[in-house]
C-alpha cells in the first residue's frame, strides 16, 4: 500500500484504474474535468489498460457506458451538475438495461444562476432513476467507493448502476493523504466483471425490447428487489473491504458517537465531517449528540434511519439542497421512513451549504442548539423548516 | 444453375412486425445478409425497435441493443470498444436508425462518432419522415410532402424546407466511406455494405426505404417507386470511398411527377411547384456530376 497526497478527482481516476475499468466514456466539466485528464494521462502513460471514447456529450457519456457494459466491458463515466441533468433519461436506462456500470458525479449547484460550487440538488434530482447512490465524506472513500461501487453493482442478484458523489471543490480539488490499495488486494475483492447477459454474436439475444403491460411491471418489480437487496450486499461488500483494508464507512450510514447520543444530525457530504468535529467539541462539554451521516441514499437505509428513531430524542436534517416543494429530499426522506414505524421522534429541516456556501463549526453548534430547544419547545413560529443563515437582505458578515 | 447475386442466408427471419410494402424491412433484410452472423446492432427509437417482434420474440437472428432515440453514434462506439477490450475485432458493429433518428435528434451523437472516426457502420433507413410515431415531418422530409404535422390544410401547409442532405453532412466529416443505396438495387446495396465493412472507421449508408402508409401509396409499387425515385433524380445512388465521389447508377432520367403522382402524400403538389423541384433536382443532379468528375482529380 502507498499513501500520497491526492485531489478527489485523482482519487476518482486511481479508483477507476485499480477497478480495471476496461472502457471510459465522459465529456469535461467544471468541476470534474481534473478526473478526465488523470484518467487520459493514465491510460497514455500506459499504467491503465482501458478504451477511452472521447464523446460530444454527458448524454452520449452514458449511452457510450451503457452499450460497452451490455458488451461485457467493465465501464466508467463521471460527471458533474448539468452534465448529470442532461444524463436524466439515460440513467433511467441504464439502470432498465440493468447495467452494472459505476459513475462518479461531482456535486454541484445547478444554474441559474451559475454556479460550479457544491450542493446536492444535481444527485437528489435522480432519485428515482434506479442507480445507486453512494455519498463519500473524503478522499479515501471517494477511490475505496469506486471499487466497493463495482463489487455492489456487478453482484448477479443486483445488476444496477452506481453513482458515488463528491462534493464539488472541497473534495474534488482538495488534496488529501489517501491509500492507494495494492492492485492485487483490488484483483482479489473484485474480479474480472463476468456475465452471461450481453451481447454476444454466439448467443444473440435482443436487449431492451418492445414489451406489453403485464410484463413491464415484472421487469420493475424485479428492478425494485434488487435494489431492496442492494442494502443488505452493500453491508457485506463494506465489511469485506474492512477485512482487506480495515477501512469501514459504516454500510449505508455512517454513525459517528450515535451510540448514547439524544440529538443526532442527519445529512451527506463533507459538511459532516465538520458536523463530527462540533460534536467531540460538544461531548466535551457533556452534551450527548451524534451524527448520522448518509453514507447510501439509493437503496435508503431504512433500517438505519429507524434504529435512531427508537433511540434519540430529536433528529435534525441537514440538506445541501431543497426540493421547491415542500422539505429537502432527505428530511422528507427520513420522516416518511419513520412514519409507519413505532417511535417518531420530532425531526426539524436546515436547509444550509447551498451553492457552497460554507457550513462553519458555529453553524452546527447553533443547530444543535435550535434541535433541543425544539424537542422541549416545539416548533414554534418558525415551523420544521429553516434556511439557516439566509441573509434576506443582512450584510454577510452578520450571518456567515 | 445461374450464379446467386444475393447471399442465400436469412438473419431476418419471418414474422416481422412491419406494414405491407415495407421498405425498412427490405433494407433491414439486405443488410444483414451483406454483414453476416457476426454481427451486433444497436436500433433506437424507430419502426426498427418495434417490428422485431414483442418481447420475448424477435425475427433477426443476431444480437440486438435497443437504445434511447438520440444515442445510436454513441451506442455504437460504446460496444465497439466494449469489443475492441475483449479482442473482438472482426465482429461488425452496425447503428440501424431511422431518418429522424439520424438527421434529427441523433445527429450529434453522430456526429460525435464520426469525429472519432470509430470503426462502425451506420446506416440511416430513410422513410422521409417519423412513421413510427405515426408520419411526423422530419429533416429528411422533401419539399411538398403531405405528413400529420405539415397537412396541407386550405392554406397549403405542405413541408416547405429541403430535404437534409445527411449523406453531405457525413461526407464534411471526411470520414473513409459514405453512400447512398436503395432497396430497389439489392445487389448495389449489399456491395456497399460489403465495401463498407472492409473498411476500418466510420463508415455511413444511407437507404432509401419507401414507407407505404406515410407515403399514402400502393404497398405493391415499393420497388417501382424505389426505383423511380433515382432515376427521377430525388435520390441519386452514389458512394464516396476517401474523398473520391462515384455515382453508382446513372439511369436514362424520367419526370418527376411520374414518381410524384404515384404516392399520395404529394397529391396536392402544384405544376409550378413540382416544375420548379424538378429544375432544384437537375441542379443537385449536375452538381454531383461535377464532384464525381472532380475526384478524378484526387490523388
Amino acid at each position: 500500500m502507498v499513501k500520497d497526497i491526492m485531489t478527489g478527482n485523482k482519487a476518482t481516476a486511481y479508483g477507476a484504474m485499480l477497478a480495471r475499468a476496461q472502457v471510459v466514456a465522459a465529456y469535461p466539466i467544471t468541476p470534474q474535468t481534473t478526473i478526465v485528464e488523470r484518467i487520459a494521462d493514465l491510460i497514455a502513460e500506459g499504467k491503465m489498460k482501458a478504451k477511452y471514447i472521447m464523446v460530444e456529450s454527458e448524454h452520449s457519456a452514458m449511452a457510450a457506458t451503457i452499450a460497452a457494459s451490455n458488451t461485457g466491458a467493465r465501464a466508467f463515466t463521471a460527471t458533474s451538475s448539468h452534465g448529470l441533468a442532461l444524463m436524466h433519461e439515460v440513467l433511467m436506462w441504464a439502470a432498465g438495461a440493468r447495467t452494472p456500470a459505476v459513475l462518479v458525479n461531482v456535486n454541484r449547484a445547478m444554474a441559474p444562476p451559475w454556479s460550479v460550487y457544491a450542493d446536492h440538488q444535481d444527485a437528489m434530482a435522480q432519485r428515482d432513476t434506479g442507480v445507486m447512490q453512494f455519498w463519500a465524506e473524503n478522499n479515501q472513500e471517494i477511490l475505496d467507493s469506486v471499487i466497493i461501487a463495482y463489487k455492489v453493482a456487478e453482484n448477479k442478484d443486483i445488476l444496477l448502476p452506481a453513482m458515488i458523489n463528491q462534493d464539488a471543490f472541497y473534495l474534488s480539488h482538495t488534496s488529501e493523504p489517501v491509500d492507494i490499495p495494492d492492485q492485487e488486494l483490488v484483483d482479489q475483492y473484485l474480479p474480472p466483471f463476468e456475465t452471461e447477459v450481453k451481447l454476444d454474436v454466439d448467443n444473440p439475444k435482443g436487449f431492451g425490447s418492445f414489451i406489453m403491460p403485464p410484463q413491464y411491471m415484472e421487469f420493475r418489480g424485479h428492478m425494485a428487489r434488487s435494489m431492496d437487496k442492494a442494502r443488505e450486499v452493500i453491508r457485506k461488500a463494506d465489511r469485506e473491504w474492512e477485512e482487506l483494508t480495515g477501512r469501514s464507512y459504516g454500510g449505508l450510514m455512517d454513525m459517528y458517537r450515535c451510540e448514547d447520543a439524544e440529538f443526532i444530525l442527519f445529512g451527506a457530504g463533507t459538511m459532516m465531517s465538520t458536523a463530527k468535529d462540533v460534536v467531540d467539541e460538544l461531548r466535551k462539554e457533556g452534551r450527548k449528540v451524534g451524527i448520522a451521516r448518509l453514507r447510501v441514499f439509493r437503496p435508503f437505509p431504512v433500517d438505519e434511519v429507524r434504529y435512531l428513531a427508537d433511540r434519540v430524542h430529536a433528529i435534525g436534517v441537514l440538506d445541501r439542497t431543497y426540493t421547491f416543494g415542500y422539505g429537502g429530499p432527505l428530511f422528507n426522506e427520513m420522516n416518511s421512513q419513520m412514519y409507519n414505524h413505532g417511535k417518531r421522534p420530532p425531526t426539524k429541516n436546515y436547509i444550509i451549504g447551498v451553492g457552497g456556501r460554507d457550513v462553519r463549526p458555529k453553524h452546527i453548534r447553533g443547530i444543535f442548539d435550535d434541535l433541543e430547544k425544539v424537542s422541549k419547545e416545539g416548533y414554534g413560529e418558525e415551523g420544521e423548516i429553516h434556511w439557516w443563515g439566509l441573509l434576506d437582505g443582512k450584510t454577510p458578515e452578520e450571518e456567515l | 444453375m445461374a450464379k446467386l447475386t444475393i447471399p442465400e442466408e436469412e438473419l431476418m427471419r419471418a414474422g416481422h412486425m412491419g406494414c405491407l410494402g415495407c421498405g425498412a424491412t427490405m433494407a433491414m433484410r439486405y443488410v444483414l445478409k451483406a454483414a453476416g452472423p457476426r454481427t451486433i446492432l444497436s436500433i433506437p427509437a424507430c419502426c426498427w425497435a418495434v417490428m422485431p417482434g414483442v418481447w420475448p420474440n424477435t425475427c433477426l437472428a443476431v444480437p440486438e441493443l435497443y437504445t434511447p432515440f438520440e444515442t445510436t453514434g454513441a451506442s455504437i462506439s460504446g460496444i465497439r470498444a466494449a469489443l475492441d477490450v475483449q479482442g473482438q475485432e472482426d465482429v461488425n458493429v452496425i447503428g440501424f436508425a431511422g431518418d429522424g433518428g439520424t438527421a434529427d435528434i441523433g445527429i450529434q451523437a453522430l456526429s460525435g462518432c464520426a469525429d472519432r472516426n470509430d470503426n462502425v457502420l451506420y446506416i440511416m433507413y430513410d422513410n422521409e419522415a417519423y412513421m413510427n410515431t405515426g408520419i411526423q415531418r422530419s429533416g429528411s422530409t422533401p419539399v411538398g410532402a403531405w405528413t400529420t404535422t405539415t397537412p396541407v390544410g386550405k392554406t397549403g401547409a405542405w413541408e416547405k424546407s429541403p430535404k437534409k442532405s445527411v449523406a453531405d453532412i457525413m461526407i464534411a466529416h471526411r470520414i473513409p466511406y459514405v453512400a447512398t443505396a436503395s432497396v430497389a438495387y439489392p445487389e448495389d446495396l449489399i456491395r456497399k455494405v460489403n465495401k463498407a465493412l472492409s473498411i476500418k472507421g466510420t463508415k455511413f449508408i444511407q437507404i432509401y426505404s419507401p414507407c407505404p402508409t406515410g407515403w399514402k401509396m400502393d404497398p405493391g409499387l415499393t420497388v417501382k417507386i424505389a426505383r423511380e425515385a433515382v432515376s427521377s433524380r430525388a435520390f441519386p445512388l452514389f458512394e464516396v470511398e476517401e474523398g473520391v465521389m462515384t455515382i453508382t447508377m446513372k439511369p436514362k432520367k424520367t419526370p418527376l411527377k411520374e414518381y410524384l403522382h404515384m404516392q399520395g402524400r404529394f397529391r396536392h403538389m402544384p405544376r409550378e411547384l413540382i416544375e420548379e423541384q424538378e429544375k432544384i433536382l437537375d441542379m443537385k443532379w449536375e452538381e454531383l456530376l461535377f464532384r464525381e468528375e472532380c475526384s478524378k482529380n484526387t490523388p
